[in-house]
């Protein structure tokens, strides 16, 4: 089967100072798949997840090299618009980042921002992006409270509905369950397997397990270096390279 | 257990438990005078306030005093009435906060997100140097320049006015609302930042949407502190607003709570003097208004 390829990274190198986080990384990450990062802590794999939707323009003293391609597009040109990319690609971050204020006004943030006042259409958006992250049921009477009033589980889904909201084409998701108890994470993952039919997506995760629940798709990074890139069964099954077998058999990291 | 040892330190414990318990409540106990210090003070300055301000209103009547609009201490018939300084203290300090909020706050929120760190540095420093200006120096610099500038702009006789109170106000409300503002911007979580960025949206959108919403209840406070800066200034207000005690208007002469206490005080008597203690103590309810509101402000800023 021929797959679409969405973000391909060529040739990336990151720099934070002097110092080189990604070192040549190549990827295609292809459509309507999740696609898992996989890796120990400071391999990188949460810098390259960051690359994609250019989130790492916020930090002081990055330097890139090298491509990312968001279907056909250098994201780095000058001419693109980061705001447009970030419409695109979605992110959810670690820890659940709703903001202080009702869980309408969290869901309905991103298309306000894109001009959308229209009180009926804004409704809609909400209901759907709610359903889409699967919260709708358990806060549709209480759209008014504080999003910051709910459970933290609840709060990472609404964040995923915040994402959703603005129509992306790509979600990034950078350790979204580590910070959440076992019945939030399974929500979550069970939400993500649902997602990948509408989106592409790309999670960030130090636990194993998960890549191998929910991902079809996975990379292994080593000290800014992807040394393994494939399917998720094949590499967890057959590792191609000695260290991805190490760390997946629990050997190091 | 080694029983020997055991022993000896029982031996040579009370001794030096003694001396430092009670050390330590000899401390405890100048710990508290000194507490109680500040707390008698404000205890004995209400109470004198109170006690020496209301024996000129009963006498006055507290409707002619708050609302007359009259003052004539040392007329042959005297009469009391407060509402010009009332008004012109009301008005002094919403004109300088309508002037002194927006580039207060915008500069807050430049200094906090926009500014590049060394021009942020410098800007914050001269910030905080504006603050410790005394305010005779205010008033100084606003007696020789500011004054005859708006004599010169708007040809009149004199220009020490409302307006020329309003401008030198604004001035020295300014670095209270910067830095309090500030840090109050500087205290929202950076993710709220982050993800507003991740949607899509705009640098100057995220401030203004995400950041100061955030930190709205701070800037609130910045606000609330900046009138209580203003109402309670004496000496620049007295040497730039001509001190006649007219009802308020932008371009005359006028005179505050605070310098109507100030500048008869000294050849005051009788009446006349209980009845500037009743204009410090009006003065002293709206400061402790503002306080209550400050305080409150800041209370539910901490609860989010």
């Amino acid at each position: 089967m021929e797959e679409s390829i969405v973000l391909s990274a060529k040739d990336l190198d990151l720099y934070y100072g002097e110092n080189q986080a990604l070192k040549k990384i190549n990827m295609d990450i292809p459509e309507r798949q999740v696609t898992a990062l996989i890796g120990p802590s400071g391999c990188g794999k949460s810098t390259f997840l960051k690359t994609l939707d250019r989130m790492n323009d916020l930090v002081q003293g990055v330097r890139i090299e090298g491509s990312v391609l968001y279907r056909g597009q250098d994201i780095y040109s000058p001419k693109l618009d980061v705001t447009w990319l970030r419409r695109q690609i979605g992110m959810v971050f670690q820890k659940p980042n709703p903001f202080p204020m009702s869980i309408y006004d969290n869901i309905a943030y991103g298309p306000r921002t894109h001009g959308i006042r229209n009180r009926k259409q804004l409704d809609e958006i909400v209901e759907r992006s709610l359903r889409g992250a699967a919260i709708w049921e358990e806060v549709k009477d209480r759209l008014k409270k504080p999003a910051l009033s709910l459970s933290g589980g609840q709060q990472q889904r609404i964040c995923i509905a915040r994402a959703l909201a603005v129509e992306p084409d790509v979600l990034l998701m950078d350790e979204a369950t580590s910070a959440l108890d076992p019945i939030s994470t399974t929500k979550i993952e069970d939400l993500i397997s649902e997602l990948k039919q509408t989106y592409t997506i790309v999670i960030v995760t130090h636990n194993m397990q998960q890549a191998t629940r929910v991902s079809d798709k996975c990379a292994f990074f080593l000290l800014g270096q992807l040394v393994e890139f494939g399917d998720t069964a094949q590499l967890f099954s057959m590792p191609k390279d000695k260290r991805t077998e190490d760390y997946i058999t629990g050997r190091f990291g | 257990m080694d029983g020997v040892s055991k022993a000896a330190g029982q031996e040579a414990a009370p001794k030096r438990k003694g001396v430092r318990s009670a050390f330590e409540n000899f401390m405890n106990v100048l710990f508290f005078l000194c507490g109680a210090v500040a707390v008698a003070f404000v205890l004995f300055i209400t109470v004198y306030l109170v006690a020496s301000g209301l024996p000129a209103i009963r006498e006055i009547g507290i409707v002619e005093f708050l609302f007359g609009q009259e003052w004539a201490s040392t007329a042959a018939e005297p009469k009391f009435g407060i509402l010009p300084f009332i008004l012109s203290s009301v008005y002094g300090t919403a004109g300088a906060i309508i002037i002194g909020v927006p580039v207060g706050f915008m500069t807050a929120v430049f200094l906090s997100k926009v500014a590049p760190p060394k021009l942020a540095g410098a800007i914050r420093t001269a910030v905080e140097l504006l603050s410790g200006i005394p305010s005779v120096v205010y008033g100084l610099v606003g007696m020789t320049v500011l004054v005859p500038a708006i004599r010169v702009a708007f040809n009149l006789a004199s220009g020490a006015s409302l307006l020329a109170a309003i401008v030198v106000l604004a001035v020295m409300v300014l670095p209270y609302i910067i830095s309090v503002s500030e840090t109050a911007l500087n205290a929202v979580p950076k993710e709220y930042e982050e993800a507003s960025l991740a949607l899509g949206a705009t640098e100057i959108e995220t401030y203004f949407r995400v950041s100061v919403p955030a930190a709205s209840s701070g800037i609130a406070a910045s606000v609330v502190l900046g009138i209580g800066r203003a109402i309670g200034e004496a000496m620049a207000v007295m040497m730039v607003a001509g001190n006649v005690a007219n009802m308020p208007s932008l371009l005359e002469s006028v005179r505050f709570l605070t310098t109507a206490v100030a500048s008869e005080m000294s050849y005051s008597s009788g009446l006349q003097r209980q009845a500037l203690f009743s204009i410090a103590l009006v003065l002293f309810l709206f400061i402790m208004i503002i306080n209550a509101a400050l305080a409150f402000l800041l209370k539910r800023g901490k609860k989010d």
